[in-house]
């Protein structure tokens, strides 16, 4: 699937709850079954910035593809970066920085993009970008 | 005056909105406080018919917005039981104060003299400290704090001697709440010629504090912390302390006489109060503490500390709950961990709920390294928080809980 079909199917899943309750405790679930970082990763330099809880990210390329693993120690945070994982991960780099992330404010969790919020959402997207950039170089 | 919850909520504009949907329930009163109309008005009031330059102005106006400036100063003189008027030099605030002391002293210590900062330091209170200190290459100390989340006295006595030169304590922790024995600390301080700064802004919206009784050598607050505007506040220092330390920064106001060639400073406490002040905050500031007055402090400390015991009683009923600095005299603050969850997941689902808290290390990081811990969840409590709102944090965590489990 492309990035904009996955991010297309996780808005439809959020448009069944009926209220903030149902949304958080989906989020809350989504981070149970994140693709979690290999602990040899959580160190200090992939620390995103800006988090109040600590969140890790991870970024190699497989077969043309970027592979995104991520942690932290907020179970919110962590279901945040499922999300993310999921609409990003396994995609080749181009079609990462071409895409935007406009469904965040569909699926009702626009408050977390205000670059104030001490939940570092912003600063993991552009990281996600970083790395699709940097691993676009390369190829 | 009988202390009439329901009428003090009523002058609070803010405590009517909702937020998610829910009624505001605000417990964050250690980060800032709520404003009263009384204090908004006057702000209105200013801006709306008085507002004008001061000091140097011949016109009416100038004048009645200098004497209400000049007012305020009067009001906290009286509130602080400060001896003289000029030993108030008004600040934007409690950070801007210790850095004007920090600053004034970089000249007036070398590399043999040591300064002692509390472990209970908010960052704003050591960073200064520390800046000074490389220029001029003093020394700092640390007072550690036990796992009470007290002060360690022994310690401290043990680490005052004839070099120390400085002593910088707050009055209240601001993530614990703990109350420091500022009294015994700076009699202490003054046995080997020491000078004592006092953080009071977390201390000075739940008592009144008497500063010519206290002693203290310097000592500073923010306005806002105590129900007036943000971006002002007082540094009291002692005539002496003032008139040794330099000015802190150049402009109109603190100036006496001007060439090229040299200038001299005005009188205190101009010296310090550089360029066009904060008028309104002031003016805000004072308002503020007449508020307050009028509510009455025996009022305030008796509400809070109802709040305190029946929160305390109320939260330690959820399982594994950890409360922080629990068997120590402090304001009606408590800061608490729930299991393994982290507070930053609290403090989200509670603000869905309409609730306002504190998340974090609260610029506090040493004393959360001391816990081992990422952060906690604080509650801070006003004299205008009610048992109701309690109740309702009580639930909201409750399901906050059962949520993210």
């Amino acid at each position: 699937m492309t990035i904009k079909e996955i991010q297309n199917e996780i808005v439809e899943e959020f448009s069944l709850f009926e209220d903030w309750k149902q949304r958080y405790e989906y989020i809350i679930e989504l981070g149970k079954s994140i693709e979690l970082i290999n602990p040899n990763y959580k160190t200090d330099s992939n620390l995103i910035k800006g988090c109040q809880s600590k969140l890790w990210l991870h970024a190699e390329l497989s077969r043309g593809k970027i592979i995104y693993t991520a942690d932290s120690e907020g179970i919110i945070t962590k279901g945040i970066a499922a999300i993310l994982i999921r609409a990003f991960s396994n995609q080749a780099p181009l079609d990462i920085i071409n895409s935007d992330v406009k469904f965040i404010d569909e699926i009702g969790l626009k408050e977390h993009l205000s670059p104030t919020r001490a939940n570092g959402l912003i600063s993991m997207i552009r990281q996600l970008k970083y790395y699709a950039l940097a691993f676009s170089k390369k190829e | 005056m009988r202390f009439d919850i329901n009428k003090i909520r009523d002058e609070f504009p803010i405590l009517k909105r909702k937020v998610n949907g829910y009624p505001f329930v605000y417990l964050d009163n250690a980060a800032t406080s709520q404003k009263p109309k009384a204090v908004i008005d006057s702000i209105v009031n200013y801006y709306s018919n008085y507002n004008s330059n001061i000091h140097r102005g011949i016109h009416t106006v100038s004048q009645e917005a200098t004497d209400a400036y000049e007012n305020a100063r009067h009001i906290i003189q009286t509130h602080f039981n400060i001896k003289h008027s000029h030993e108030i030099i008004f600040t934007s605030g409690t950070t801007h104060s210790i850095n004007l002391v920090a600053n004034g002293f970089e000249n007036l210590l070398n590399h043999e003299d040591e300064i002692l900062i509390s472990g209970l330091e908010h960052h704003s209170n050591i960073v200064p400290w520390q800046m000074m200190c490389q220029k001029n290459k003093a020394q700092i100390k640390v007072i550690p704090m036990n796992e009470n989340g007290e002060l360690n006295f022994s310690i401290f006595e043990k680490l005052l001697s004839k070099k120390t030169k400085l002593v910088f304590v707050t009055h209240i922790s601001n993530a614990l709440g703990t109350i420091n024995p500022i009294k015994e600390i700076i009699q202490k301080a003054h046995e080997v010629g020491a000078v004592v700064l006092v953080d009071g802004a977390q201390a000075c919206s739940h008592f009144k504090t008497d500063l010519q009784e206290l002693n203290a050598d310097f000592y500073t607050t923010s306005a806002h912390k105590l129900c007036g505007p943000t971006g002002i506040g007082m540094l009291y220092g002692k005539e002496e302390w003032l008139k040794k330390m330099p000015p802190y920064q150049g402009g109109g106001e603190m100036i006496s006489n001007v060439t090229f060639e040299k200038t001299t400073y005005a009188e205190l406490p101009h010296k310090f109060e550089a360029g066009t002040p904060n008028i309104v905050g002031a003016i805000g500031f004072g308002e503020a503490i007449n508020y307050l007055n009028k509510i009455g402090f025996d009022n305030i400390k008796n509400h809070e500390s109802n709040l305190l015991k029946y929160a305390t009683k109320k939260l330690k009923m959820i399982p594994n709950i950890k409360i922080y600095g629990d068997y120590i005299d402090k304001t009606s603050v408590i800061s608490f961990n729930i299991g393994e969850i982290h507070s930053y997941d609290i403090g989200a689902i509670l603000d869905k709920f309409g609730i306002a808290v504190r998340t974090g290390q609260h610029c506090a990081q040493p004393i959360m390294d001391y816990f081992k811990i990422s952060g906690t969840v604080r509650v801070s409590f006003s004299f205008y928080n009610t048992i109701e709102e309690i109740d309702y944090l009580h639930k909201s965590l409750l399901r906050a809980v059962s949520m993210l489990s």
